[in-house]
């Protein structure tokens, strides 16, 4: 099989241009994704091969975004809307909750929404408080909406491809500190199926819950754990909704120990759904309290020396497995 | 199809008359059912005095032309022929309903009509209504979105920006503004810097279209029907129709029985600008003994309504798997 090495970034444009050559009712829509050629480079290059119509550049309107994508979507199309960073979402949070994630379930099934909704993701170089949220679980947090965060190239592609062929809403968020890494590729196509986690490593002493970003961290901390003889299994939940816990509830099983780890912020989060679904589902595994690496509960500052303590890193959760790993 | 106004025919205007006491008779007895509390819930907004808007405006397009309205939608998706019944099963909350009892009196929609729906978040779908005029460009297709939508829903954001798109995109959309001078109990001249809304249209480049008599269906579908065939040609059109409504801002607004104000005004417009009334007369003047056909309509309408509520209260509610059904397409 041959395989190349490609950043996601790139991956997530092969993606794009596969389904856009496949289906020719998908579009891209968004700021600055046609002759600006996308704010990340997603979209570098689509406005040449395909055309005005296909490219749509849109005034800052991240409602009318989000809402016409929705509508044409109901009617029938695939658009990929990209909002530039998903801390510009919060513009657009209507039309994806109100509209999105309720027009099938309220008028009974009528109306599809097959819909997906780009957003770059996450904090680094300083962005400050307005422009480094992660607020995927928010999204994550409405029935009707699906919501996927790719820990790595290869998943993104693989995940974007299905998102656009599901009959349904994704909010597919980017982490932006993932965009020039690179994974191993298939030259043939593949996908990643909705709602499937996947173990990235095995381990028997802790299990290390997380997605997106989180899950490089994870897997540098098992790397620095195993140095001590501390063997974490890792499991990347790849899709917030739906969400996929049995391999974690598996693995659980076999570890008793659990740390969940997030870029996001720790209240009402992620890692409380997860902490809280484990202790239901598994109880009588459970020989420590469950951990959570979460961003600091502050909002983001300027000054870098700062900006780096208040969020998590490898470092952190290898002194969290370390409180509960005896 | 768009029907020449200027050739207007007895048997035209005469549907059009049923259209208007339809809805008028339909939103009677959704009051009366709430007020024995066999519709329930805490909203309910009724069309009754708008009726010539929607009725209008509605038979100005064609099967496969678009509409999408407000939370007020009950008299929409009547003008746009769907049937009583499954609209009065969806008050009660029925199975039977057009939105299976899920959607509620705010969220009644025919796909089957090209009506996509009643749409409570104040102007929300407008968006909605961009993007599905988007879908008629990107196919070449030359169909039409009709979206209404309150005075009120011309100040939040999904206001200008979709309109502000529709026209950068040069989409075939219609914006009619039903303006009845007041949001819940907010008067225009309280929340619109510019209250002659049509004006708005010169922000945007788009073609600003006439502000009408809501209360005449015969202007209103002279007016949309040039807007629709501006719309299909050109691109973007904004219309604003004056009318008035006659029960409140919903069921629970108790306004007009405190003001004595509202009150007046209210009779005013009942006395003066009604809409069955204004198109009564045209057709009095107009045709020589026609008043038994009328009549004879107000009793078939009566008949329709009463076998709409006999089918919504015999009608079985929800279960457990409709609660758990669409969330996601399967
Ligand atoms: C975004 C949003 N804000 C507020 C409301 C509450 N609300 C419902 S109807 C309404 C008034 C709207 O008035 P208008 O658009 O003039 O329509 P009308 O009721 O007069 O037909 C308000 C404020 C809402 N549903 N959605
Ligand atoms: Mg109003």
């Amino acid at each position: 099989m041959a395989e190349k090495n490609v950043p996601m970034r790139e991956a997530l444009r092969a993606a794009l241009i596969e389904e856009m050559e496949r289906d020719e009712t998908v579009f891209v829509m968004g700021e600055e994704v046609g002759s600006w050629q996308g704010t990340h480079r997603v979209t570098r290059g689509l406005l040449e091969m395909f055309g005005e119509r296909r490219v749509k550049d849109t005034p800052i309107s991240e409602l009318v975004i989000a809402g016409a994508a929705v509508g044409a979507a109901m009617a029938g199309l695939r658009p990929v809307a990209e909002i530039m960073t998903i801390n510009f979402a919060f513009l657009s949070i209507d039309a994806i909750i109100n509209h999105a994630a309720k027009v099938h379930y309220m008028f009974n099934g009528q109306f599809r929404v097959p819909l997906v909704i780009r957003a770059a993701s996450g904090w680094g170089n300083q962005a400050t408080a307005t422009h480094s949220h992660t607020p995927e679980p928010i999204f994550a947090h409405f029935p009707g909406l699906y919501v996927a965060c790719p820990s790595n190239a290869y998943d993104a592609k693989g995940m974007l491809k299905t998102a656009i062929r599901d009959d349904n809403p994704v909010l597919f968020t980017e982490s932006i500190a993932l965009y020039s890494k690179p994974s191993l590729i298939p030259e043939e196509e593949y996908l990643v199926p909705v709602g499937k986690s996947d173990v990235k490593r095995q381990g028997e002493h802790v299990t290390l819950v997380s997605y997106a970003r989180g899950v490089e961290w994870s897997l540098e901390a098992a790397a620095m754990l195993a140095k001590e003889g501390i063997e974490a299994e890792v499991v990347d939940l790849r899709w917030l909704r739906p969400l996929d816990l049995e391999p974690v509830f598996e693995s659980f099983k076999k570890t008793n120990r659990c740390v969940v780890v997030e870029e996001s912020l720790p209240h009402f989060s992620f890692g409380s759904e997860i902490a809280a679904q484990l202790q239901e589902a598994a109880f009588d595994y459970m020989d420590a309290p469950i951990k959570r690496v979460s961003a600091m509960d502050v909002p983001l500052p300027y000054a870098k020396e700062i900006e780096l303590m208040a969020l998590p890193n490898a470092q952190k959760v290898v002194d969290a497995v370390k409180e509960i790993v005896y | 199809m768009a029907t020449n106004t200027r050739s207007l025919d007895k048997v035209t205007l005469l549907d059009w008359y049923r259209q208007i006491v339809l809805i008028r008779q339909f939103e009677n007895r959704c009051d009366e059912l709430y007020h024995q509390k066999k519709i329930t819930g805490v909203y309910l907004h009724l069309y009754s005095g708008h009726e010539a808007v929607g009725v209008g405006a509605v038979a100005a397009l064609g099967e496969d032309d678009h509409v999408l309205t407000g939370y007020r939608d009950h008299g929409i998706a009547l003008a746009r022929g769907v049937d009583a019944k499954p609209l009065m099963a969806e008050m009660m909350g029925k199975r039977t309903g057009v939105s299976g009892g899920k959607g509620g009196s705010m969220h009644l929609a025919s796909r089957a009509h090209n009506f996509w729906g009643g749409y409570a978040i104040v102007a929300g779908h407008l968006s909605l209504a961009t993007g599905i005029a988007f879908k008629e460009r990107y196919m070449g297709t030359e169909n039409v979105v009709l979206c209404l939508m309150g005075d009120g829903a011309t100040n939040n954001g999904y206001f200008h920006e979709s309109l502000n798109l529709s026209a950068v995109w040069n989409l075939p959309v219609v914006w009619l503004i039903e303006n009845n001078f007041i949001g819940m109990g907010t008067r225009i001249e309280d929340s619109s810097g510019q209250p002659e809304l049509v004006k708005r249209a010169v922000a945007y480049g788009m073609k600003q279209g006439p502000r009408i008599d809501g209360q005449n269906v015969i202007e209103v579908h002279e007016a949309i029907s040039e807007a629709v065939a501006y719309a299909r040609k050109k691109g973007p059109v904004l219309v604003e129709a004056l009318t008035y409504r006659y029960k409140g801002h919903g069921v629970s607004d108790k306004q007009y029985d405190a003001r004595d104000d509202l009150k007046r005004e209210l009779d005013d417009w009942q006395a003066h600008k009604d809409p069955i009334n204004i198109l009564k007369d045209h057709l009095l003047a107009g045709f020589d003994g026609i008043e038994a056909e009328l009549a004879k309509i107000d009793t078939e309408v009566h008949e329709i309504v009463e076998e709409a509520v006999r089918y919504a209260e015999a009608s079985p509610v929800p279960t457990y798997e409709d609660l758990i059904r669409h969330i996601y397409v399967e």
